[in-house]
């Protein structure tokens, strides 16, 4: 066992894992935040999908050992400060962005990673980046169009039903 | 201007914002002090006799409390099969013993063989390792059509033969469809493969067994879309447990498509040794587990004829096809290919004679079931591909075709047993018309053209029997267990309303769709209405979500039951308005005397129930809760028309979908949002079938595609932006909504419209390719092109 340390949504944590313990099992049955998901063993779901000092990060691919001394950022701390969703969340909610609710953790923090680096991305950006989260419930239509919504673009061309 | 609350609204999910939050209650997030970890040792081997489990060595290692093997199983029940089918000779179905642990045998890849549990999940994963299986490799069966030949390997020595079951429906029906092929002008016959799918929700199955010592109590906390029948289930037939000592809780489910209905080894495993050891046992089933362990989908080998006369009417009607049921029966695996397919091949036409055989075969491979759709794809996706592959022969427009040999009477009764109620499916094609600009097509396929690309459109019809089903009914075709629904609406004193209903709901948004009815019906707003769901501790005996159900059976039940609440307090609000109960009307909330300005709120009234000082006690009980079951009358018959338009590039093969519009008739709608989000994923569901999913086994029946690598989910780039329209609407005639069920329809009714447009695009460059079988890979794409 060894000690582990690092930042989660702006608090301190630490505690002992053995070296085989992956972030995403630190975050759930350490920490208790149950919100990161793990929908695959081979990486491809992107239901784990955490931020890393600010980089999206599948948690499952990585080891809490090395995310030791790191900003970690998860789905439990991206509402607003007043507990309202925050403009990526609420654009979810207002187009339907989510069924079982299963990916979305995964969903929300890659969009927030796509929008840091892409302020307006097109369909087919949006699209190509979420190539490595799987939805199975949504058949993605209102994932992207939520995802333009958050980013300020007009979706009303865009078939609501 | 849309309505913003009530039937008809697009309200906002509020089960959301949990969801968004990372507040979600998911099975796994779920924790028990004193909790254990199981983890299974499964079968590499397809089909082999166990000689001998060593689990000394694994026994001994750190942490583990007790290494499971199929021994220990053996004083205890098999996993039942709830749907007896009766073969064409009046005989009924092979039904093989289905152990929990494997019983002297392995029969599939997957199959458990031993359990661990220990302290935590890694010290289980590492004494599984330690355990020395001693198995002997058998010959196996993948292929169906081998398994049924003389001779062939037997996956169960106790049974005949591999043949489960050899059906003909309708039985009377096969001379007269003998006789019109015999006098058809033309015959149509197409051989195709219904692919083996793997359904997938991106939650993982996960079980958790507790027992309580203090009151004797079991409790399995699970992945299910419909608690109450595990408990029945596993509680009868697996465990002995009496129901008043079993608690099945399905919290937050990450999404089911079928899969999550059946009754699973992992399930009794846990609960079982959870009273075992005493303490809690967790399991969490990893991805590649769910690739061999959650039953599969589909997996047909059809080949179907079609009769037409010479003024291109559909005359009859003839298939015969194979269907995988892998090692074990599933839950209601014999029911699929049977009464949720037979019934389903008259489809949108009124062919007048229909025959369908299917046999239905043992292999050593996971076990089939339900999928998304559940043998209403596999009908519709033979009959559509059927009926274009006949215009294309015949040289006539495939939508004029069908039009042409539309049922436009209602109600209808079909050759093949049910009886639609109402449809409209000339509405639906006009509307697909409109909405998927097939105008315009010619257009962009020459748009196409001078991009180099191929393009294509394909359009089929589908119908659906939804709402599962009159109970009387599904128990004469062999159906163990009863279909009705449940609700009990329970009014708080302060007059906000909690409905718990045996409908579950693991993405279909029921906590929000069903208030909605309420806030109709009472007038209330729908925040004041709670729904609690997936707790047989907490709600009445019911089936669950399955066959597009809830809405149409669950929610008429909770329509029944709020019916009587009102009844109840219309006969209270006359008391204290002094009025004949028969003038009292109730609208948004309040309860008026007709003809007079007297009214008392809907809140006062159901205080008065519980605080009945000023009260009809002589006449009616304190209180205001009430229980209604309902089984439906009928089933109930969505019906649509798809269309999509491919590009296929001629060079590689690779196709993509450029456009998909969809066309349902769901009979009314509550809540528009929520039913075109259902129409969406069915739709990615049916496109991943079309283009990209497969389970592929070899033929020692390693299964090849096993993880996410290897099984090509669909994902975000791989579909467009969906044109979907359900405007369209003739209301169900037997339930009191008028609603017909939406959850399926996407998956049911995009196969044959992709596969259709992709042999339009084909034929367009000259090619004579007539059929690809699905996935329609780059691969074979390019190959049919090149013949
Ligand atoms: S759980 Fe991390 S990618 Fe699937
Ligand atoms: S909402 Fe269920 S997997 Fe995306």
């Amino acid at each position: 066992m060894t000690q582990v340390s690092m930042t989660v949504n702006g608090k301190s944590v630490s505690g002992e894992v053995e070296g085989r313990t992956l972030l995403v099992n630190f975050l759930r049955d350490h920490l208790s935040l149950t919100g990161t998901h793990v929908g695959c063993d081979t990486g491809q779901c992107g239901a784990c999908m955490v931020h890393v000092d600010g980089d999206a990060v599948k948690s499952c691919n990585m080891l809490a050992l090395e995310a030791d001394g790191t900003e970690v950022a998860t789905i439990e701390g991206q509402a607003n400060a007043d507990g309202s969703l925050n403009t990526i969340q609420q654009a979810f909610q207002d187009h339907h962005g989510l069924q079982c609710g299963f990916c979305t953790p995964g969903m929300v923090m890659t969009a927030a990673a796509l929008l840091k680096d892409n302020p307006k991305p097109t369909e087919a950006e949006i699209r190509h980046y979420l190539e490595g989260n799987i939805c199975r419930c949504t058949g993605y239509h209102n994932i992207v169009k939520a995802i333009m919504a958050a980013s300020g673009q007009d979706v009303n061309a865009i078939a609501a039903e | 201007m849309p309505k913003d609350h009530g039937i008809g609204a697009s309200s906002k999910r509020r089960e959301d914002v949990r969801f968004l939050t990372g507040a979600g209650n998911y099975t796994d997030d779920i924790n028990i002090p004193g909790q254990t970890y199981v983890h299974f040792l499964r079968s590499d081997i397809a089909h082999g006799k166990i000689n001998a489990v060593n689990t000394e060595d694994a026994a001994g290692m750190p942490g583990v409390l007790r290494v499971f093997t199929g021994t220990d199983f053996e004083g205890v029940g098999g996993l039942p099969c709830g749907w007896q089918v009766t073969d064409k000779h009046g005989q009924p179905m092979q039904e093989p013993a289905h152990p929990v642990l494997a019983q002297g045998k392995v029969r599939y890849v997957g199959e458990i063989v031993a359990a661990v549990v220990a302290e935590t999940a890694e010290q289980a994963r590492d004494a599984a390792e330690a355990i020395e299986l001693d198995i002997e490799d058998l010959p196996a069966v993948i292929d169906m059509k081998a398994a049924v030949q003389e001779g062939a390997p037997k996956v169960h020595d106790d049974l005949t033969s591999n043949l489960c079951y050899d059906w003909g429906f309708v039985e009377e029906n096969k001379g007269a469809v003998d006789e019109a092929f015999e006098k058809a002008a033309h015959v149509t016959t197409l051989e195709l493969v219904n692919n083996r799918l793997v359904a997938n929700p991106m939650e993982p199955r996960v079980a958790i067994g507790d027992y309580t010592r203090h009151n004797g109590e079991s409790t399995l906390y699970t992945t299910s879309q419909n608690p109450h029948v595990i408990r029945l289930l596993m509680g009868a037939f697996v465990l002995g447990i009496p129901e008043h000592k079993l608690r099945v809780v399905a919290p937050d489910v990450g999404g089911g498509f079928g899969t999550k209905i059946f009754h699973y080894a992992e399930e009794a495993f846990c609960t079982f040794a959870a009273k075992a050891l005493k303490r809690p046992v967790k399991w969490t089933s990893s991805r590649s587990e769910a690739f061999i362990s959650d039953a599969h989908g589909r997996d047909h080998v059809t080949k179907i004829e079609l009769a037409l006369d010479g003024e291109n009417n559909f005359t009859a009607i003839r298939t015969e096809t194979y269907a995988n049921m892998g090692a074990y029966l599933s839950t209601f695996a014999p029911s699929v290919p049977t009464w949720l397919h037979g019934t389903l091949m008259a489809g949108n036409y009124k062919t007048p004679a229909i025959y369908v055989n299917v046999k239905a075969v043992f292999t050593n491979t996971v076990p089939v079931d339900a999928y998304r759709g559940a043998g209403r794809p596999e009908a519709t996706f033979q009959l559509e591909r059927v009926i274009d592959k006949a215009a294309r022969e015949l040289g006539v427009d495939p939508i004029a075709l069908r039009r042409q040999n539309f049922i436009t009477e209602f109600p209808y009764a079909t050759p093949v047993a049910v009886e639609y109620d109402t449809g409209d499916y000339n509405a639906t094609m006009d509307k697909l018309e409109e909405i998927a600009d097939l105008k315009g097509f010619e257009a962009r396929r020459k748009e196409s053209e001078a991009r180099g690309k191929l393009r294509g459109l394909g359009v089929n019809c589908y119908i659906e029997a939804c709402g599962i089903a009159p109970s009387n009914l599904v128990g004469q075709l062999g159906a163990r267990a009863g279909l009705y629904e449940s609700a009990t609406v329970r009014v708080n004193a302060t007059g906000g309303l909690v409905v718990m209903t045996g409908s579950h709901s693991h993405g279909q948004g029921h906590e929000t769709s069903f208030p909605q009815v309420i806030s109709e019906m009472i007038g209330i707003p729908e925040d004041q209405v709670e729904i609690v769901h997936g707790d047989t501790a907490r709600t009445p005996m019911g089936m669950g979500t399955y066959g597009s159900r809830s809405l149409a059976v669950g929610g008429s039940a909770m329509v029944r039951a709020t019916e009587k609440i009102i009844n109840k307090t219309k006969k209270i609000a006359a008391h204290l308005m002094e009025a004949s109960e028969a003038d009292i009307e109730l609208k948004d909330g309040q309860f008026t005397v007709a003809g007079t300005d007297k009214s008392v709120a809907w809140g006062d009234v159901c205080l008065a129930a519980y605080v009945p000082h000023n009260y009809p006690l002589d006449d009616i009980e304190p209180g205001l809760e009430e229980t209604a079951f309902y089984d439906p009358s009928n089933f109930t018959y969505p019906a649509g028309a798809y269309a999509c338009e491919v590009e296929v590039d001629p060079e590689t093969g690779k196709v993509t979908i450029e456009r998909f519009a969809a066309a349902d008739d769901f009979g009314n709608v509550v809540n528009p949002m929520i039913v075109s989000g259902q129409v969406h994923g069915g739709l990615a569901q049916g496109i991943g079938q079309a283009l990209l999913e497969g389970a592929v086994y070899d033929e020692t029946g390693q299964l090849l595609s096993a993880s996410y690598m290897d099984y090509a989910m669909p994902r975000a780039d791989d579909v467009p932006f969906y044109t979907v329209d359900h405007s369209c609407q003739t209301p169900c005639t037997h339930n009191p909504l008028g609603v017909k069920g939406c959850g399926e329809a996407g998956a049911i009714g995009s196969p044959p419209s992709v596969v259709n447009a992709v042999v339009d695009a084909l034929q367009s460059a000259g090619k004579s390719v007539t059929h690809i079988d699905m996935p329609l890979s780059p691969g074979r794409v390019w190959t049919a092109m090149q013949g």
